[in-house]
């Protein structure tokens, strides 16, 4: 077989067995969103939400939904994606996969579509759970879905490469709650960015986040930041910016070969 | 006889700056069951491990069945199974789940019929459906010798398959290595048990701090650097060696009553009967003889010690 060629039964087998670990803990997965989902719900929706009437036009409440959906998406898909990568290396197992006859695309396109595949589902239970609460309505569903999806590969990628990078439990944690939920709390998952004074706007356009939230709201509300094709080329710019440094990790062999 | 394994001017300097071989070149023939020996350090798992993938060379070129292993690396690793040294295995997934998987990870579509073969000559096939977690340490290395043969490979590498395991699995897992042998799968093990590369390899390689110090043909490296022994243990003892046996260069032990006469197995001529007769002729009587064959072991540890020593 040519080094070209795509070897789709490792790839299914890479994808089946991450599947498979995310079903063994099914409830977890799904029990622990829809807890926290609804949880926001109260907070914002009901206690904060009844004395802000709209955003942009949008009753708060729904107003918030993409940037719930959003943040979930974000860690989910950066925990599921860095855990996939960085537990073989933690038991060892990964001798397989490096003796395995796989190309480092082959793997990605295995952990990360797995890795994607859990935090899309997982984004569409929330939105479902949000439904419950809210009047959810979505203006461009197939942008809606496909910011989803990019979105969720994106940061699955990012996962992937925190997780080559993670040399202990502390550091994989590190980037998602001390880098990611902060960004995305500032940038605008709850609010409009309009809403804040004009200095912090300014600031607050440094935030990669911001781009990234701003065309899934979109999808939803017809309301953005910024605009959906600056929005869109932000978020492709970062997917190919991490599948770089994927490749060249795997070139390298960065902490994992020696 | 055609190599299958060619590698040359191999060498490996860790982050660390340690070199841990230097410029090794060796060729392992197709079929045949080599034995890589070597003190803890010495550079076997380096070499097993650059083989395999998961170290990069500092140098050199390697060919597995005619691929280069960076090169054409898919077609190279398609023919290589490794068992490595360290035990670590799936805990949650079934033994089924888990070499199943190594199966289509190496690229190839299912073939459950294949896969309980493999279980059940490792006897690990009442454990199908167990966890791994739940198996002892013998049965995960089972597990580990089962996911390298998934993909029924052609060269198996198999990083000390026997530390920390029972008589009973040695001898199955000897017995397991002589049938690949037969189905022409080349075999390419490391031990610390010198015994198992006597009985084992047809061809041994010893490194040491990093330099492959020798490759030979078993029997080869038995006959040339052996000794034999003949131990003679005397009716009556001997306050010491008469010098009419000088020629023999004997060794009195055990308080005057054993006599023992070392030497090479090349050189069997070397003069049993005549020694036997000159004793008779000065009347020293012996109630029992045995001989013994220097073990690999030996001639490992001389090898070794020789070179630390100078
Ligand atoms: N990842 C690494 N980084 C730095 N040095 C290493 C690394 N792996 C091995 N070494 C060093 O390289 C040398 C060879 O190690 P290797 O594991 O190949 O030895 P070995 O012959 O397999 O020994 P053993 O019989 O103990 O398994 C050792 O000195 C070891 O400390
Ligand atoms: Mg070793």
């Amino acid at each position: 077989m040519s080094n070209l060629a795509f070897n789709r039964h490792s790839v299914w087998a890479i994808y089946k067995f991450e599947m498979a670990r995310a079903l063994r803990t099914l409830f977890q997965s799904i029990i622990a969103p829809v807890i926290t989902t609804s949880l926001y719900f109260v907070v914002f929706g009901a206690a904060i939400g009844a004395r802000m009437t709209q955003v942009d036009g949008v009753p708060y409440g729904a107003f918030i939904v993409p940037g719930l959906i959003m943040l979930s998406l974000f860690t989910q898909s950066i925990s599921n994606a860095s855990f996939g990568i960085y537990f073989p290396k933690f038991t060892g197992t990964i001798y397989e996969l490096l003796s395995a006859p796989v190309s480092f695309l082959e793997i990605v396109v295995a952990y990360v579509g797995a890795a994607a595949s859990k935090s899309i589902a997982l984004g569409l239970i929330i939105l479902a759970t949000a439904a419950l609460f809210v009047p959810v309505r979505i203006q461009h569903p197939l942008w809606m879905i496909a910011f989803l999806v990019l979105t969720a590969a994106t940061f699955s990628l990012f996962g992937f490469i925190i997780g080559i990078w993670a040399k202990n439990f502390e550091q994989l944690q590190f980037i998602p709650m001390l880098i990611i939920t902060p960004l995305t709390f500032l940038g605008g998952a709850f609010y409009s960015i309009d809403m804040l004074p004009p200095a912090w706007r300014t600031v607050t356009l440094f935030n990669p986040v911001v781009y990234l939230i701003s065309g899934f709201r979109w999808s939803f509300h017809e309301s953005a930041d910024v605009s959906v094709e600056l929005s869109l080329a932000m978020t492709l710019g970062f997917f190919a910016v991490c599948l770089a440094v994927v490749g060249w990790m795997f070139k390298t062999g960065y902490r994992l070969k020696s | 006889m055609a190599a299958i394994i060619s590698i040359s001017n191999l060498t490996k300097t860790y982050a660390s700056g340690h070199p841990a071989l230097k410029r090794v070149d060796l060729e392992i023939h197709q079929g045949e069951i080599f034995a890589l020996l070597g003190p803890n350090g010495a550079g076997k798992t380096t070499l097993i491990n650059i083989v395999c993938g998961i170290v990069t060379p500092s140098a050199g070129t390697i060919l597995a069945a005619g691929h280069d292993i960076q090169r054409d690396y898919r077609a190279a690793r398609a023919k290589i199974g490794l068992v490595p040294q360290e035990l670590s295995t799936d805990a949650f997934e079934s033994v089924w789940a888990t070499v199943s998987f190594s199966r289509g990870l190496f690229g190839h579509a299912p073939k459950p019929a294949y896969i309980e073969q493999v279980l059940r000559d490792l006897s690990l096939w009442d454990k199908r459906q167990n966890r791994i977690m739940t198996l002892s340490g013998g049965m995960k290395r089972r597990v580990m010798i089962a996911k390298a043969l998934a993909h029924e490979p052609q060269i198996l590498f198999l990083d000390e398959p026997t530390a920390g395991v029972d008589v009973e699995l040695r001898r199955d897992m000897w017995a397991l290595v002589r049938r690949l042998r037969e189905n022409g799968v080349t075999i390419i093990l490391t031990t610390h048990y010198i015994d198992e590369a006597e009985e084992m390899a047809d061809r041994i390689g010893v490194i040491d701090k990093g330099e492959l110090i020798l490759v030979e043909e078993k029997s080869t490296l038995m006959k040339k650097l052996g000794k034999k022994q003949l131990t003679l243990n005397l009716s009556e003892p001997l306050a010491a060696i008469p010098s009419e046996l000088g020629d023999w260069h004997l060794v009195l032990n055990g308080g005057g009553t054993e006599l023992e006469y070392t030497f090479d197995a090349v050189d069997e001529r070397a003069g049993i009967p005549a020694l036997l007769q000159r004793m008779s002729d000065l009347g020293i009587r012996f109630k029992d003889l045995h001989t013994r064959q220097s073990s690999l072991e030996d001639i490992f540890v001389s090898l070794v010690s020789d070179r630390s020593g100078g």
